[in-house]
């Protein structure tokens, strides 16, 4: 019999997007397909009006994913307890589904850069890594999702492949982790690596969530195609189809669409989320049973 | 791990200096300009976090202008906190240092004022005070009342018609401002949940500013009047209580 933690609820094997608060209103109307809703944790993070309470609205009537975008948990420098602190707060106020962060840097000192940057994969990284992750699930009393970056470059100083890292990881201290499968094939191409040879890679069992998202194509500087995690556009072709790759291994999971710039209209979003949904209908009955 | 910050933070926030060592393609090749997908990431959203926070300025410069200026401040004034939605608190004073603005001197103001508006909008909520409750003060109460006022409520003094000038700027129908026009203070409140701006007669700000610092409404209604011989705090009172901006209040006088 398991012991009910604090952290009851999970993200249902379903279709989620990530919350844009012009789509408010279509989302209380009717979100369907849509089952779950994802938030960056940095926006909700003022001292109150129309934000936080139309996030106190939207958790009463779905499970909700905090997902940070600014705790850089690869930083060269100690984690922010100012910033675990408001974490902390948030994730206590609305004792969301999960929680998740990236594989990645984004400040040092007092400077935050706003982006997220690549790291070496390298053991000096990796006990880094898994020291700030303890932090983490230590500060907030919950397991977290440890997201896979879109590279556009390497470190030659690597010394462990991406999937291994993030397996290694998951070894050290039980976080789970977040699939971004736009960003594998980002990464794939813009590496020359095999997209689904990382997928197989990957320890699909720690994946407790999957990312999808729209990329942008430019040229390196040798005319090789670059492509750039922009989450500006509709989700590409062959990310769908190494989506149905994942799942075929994997096992049903919750799946979110992301569309950060360039937001369309909630029916655009809901296609998405759609596809998404029929992708994990295709599951045959026997795979979806044993998750 | 070296070069991380060494090497690669001051290469980000400058296009001049080279793409560190160590970074490469899949082949093993210099990573070049695959580095500046990240320098773009970086930038372009900070500029993208200005345009959105000073969508005034925007208008007044135009957003190929802005993004120029913007750039030059970014580069110089990376976020100090991880919430954007406090970045540029520094941008009004830094447009009022570029020479090519010098003619458009209400534009740091201006700024100001959106600064201020996004303030608002993320502020603590508090309950307004019960109408009733105002109305049951005795009248020779009043002048030793003191009120506590909402987080939301923000007061901008200019030298400039800026109330004008955003108005005109962002809302629609909003008569074109006279730039020779008289100096205007700007009083916030956030009835709800969208802060409303409101230009403030002679007076009005000093009256405002008396009760922020905590005055009672006599000093603060003196304060107005040795500003303005017909000043009159019923009209920025009536603004204070339909903006929600009174959330408490105190009839006994301190010693």
């Amino acid at each position: 019999m398991p012991i009910a933690t604090p952290q009851t609820a999970t993200l249902p094997t379903a279709p989620g997007v990530g919350y844009k608060a012009q789509h408010y209103s279509e989302i209380i109307a009717d979100a369907r397909p849509v089952q779950w809703l994802e938030i960056h944790a940095e926006n909700y993070m003022g001292d109150g009006g129309r934000p936080l309470a139309q996030l106190r609205h939207l958790a009463e009537r779905f499970p909700i994913s905090v997902h940070g975008v600014g705790l850089s948990i690869g930083g060269e420098t100690p984690l922010d307890r100012e910033h675990l602190a408001r974490l902390k707060h948030l994730c206590d106020g609305l004792n969301p589904a999960s929680f998740s962060e990236h594989l990645a840097w984004s400040s040092h000192d007092s400077a935050f850069l706003n982006d997220l940057l690549p790291l070496p994969y390298t053991d000096a990284t990796l006990s880094r890594v898994a020291d700030h992750i303890d932090q983490v699930q230590d500060s907030l009393g919950r397991r977290m999702l440890l997201e896979n970056p879109s590279s556009y470059l390497a470190f030659a100083e690597s010394t462990w492949s991406e999937p291994d890292f993030l397996r290694e990881l998951t070894r050290r201290t039980g976080c789970g982790l977040l699939l971004d499968v736009n960003n594998v094939f980002v990464s794939a191409t813009n590496l020359g690596f095999d997209p689904r040879g990382y997928v197989d890679a990957f320890p699909l069992d720690a994946v407790g969530e999957i990312h999808l998202g729209g990329h942008d194509a430019d040229q390196d500087d040798h005319g090789a195609p670059l492509l750039i995690d922009s989450h500006g556009a509709p989700i590409a072709d062959p990310v769908w189809t190494l989506l149905d790759h994942v799942l075929a291994h994997s096992g049903p999971r919750p799946v979110l669409v992301e569309w950060d710039n360039d937001v369309p209209a909630w029916p655009v979003l809901a296609d998405e989320a759609r596809r998404a949904e029929k992708a994990l209908a295709r599951l045959n009955p026997a795979l979806r049973a044993a998750s | 791990m070296t070069g991380l910050v060494d090497d690669f933070l001051p290469a980000l926030m400058d296009p001049d200096r080279p793409v560190p060592a160590g970074l490469q393609d899949g082949l093993g090749r210099p990573a070049g300009r695959r580095f500046n997908v990240y320098r773009n990431n970086v930038t372009v959203s900070l500029i993208d976090a200005l345009m959105q926070g000073f969508p005034a300025v925007v208008k007044l410069l135009g957003a190929e202008y802005f993004a120029a200026i913007a750039r030059v401040f970014v580069q110089d004034n990376p976020p100090q906190s991880r919430l954007m939605m406090h970045y540029g608190a520094g941008f009004p004073a830094f447009l009022e240092t570029v020479p090519a603005l010098a003619r458009l001197g209400y534009v740091g103001d201006v700024a100001r004022l959106e600064l201020a508006l996004r303030r608002s909008y993320h502020a603590a909520d508090a309950e307004p005070l019960d109408p009733a409750l105002l109305g049951a003060i005795a009248p020779d109460d009043l002048p030793a009342t003191r009120f506590t006022l909402a987080p939301a409520l923000m007061l901008i003094r200019s030298d400039w018609p800026i109330h004008a000038i955003w108005a005109f700027n962002m809302i629609p129908g909003s008569p074109a401002p006279q730039v020779q026009g008289q100096a205007q203070d700007v009083l916030i409140t956030r009835p709800d949940f969208d802060p409303v701006a409101q230009p403030l007669p002679p007076g009005g700000s000093t009256f405002v500013a008396a009760l922020i610092a905590g005055a009672s409404l006599g000093t603060a209604h003196d304060a107005g009047l040795a500003e303005t011989a017909d000043f009159d705090p019923t009209t920025i009172l009536g603004l204070l209580i339909a903006g929600g901006a009174l959330t408490g209040l105190n009839t006994e006088t301190t010693p």
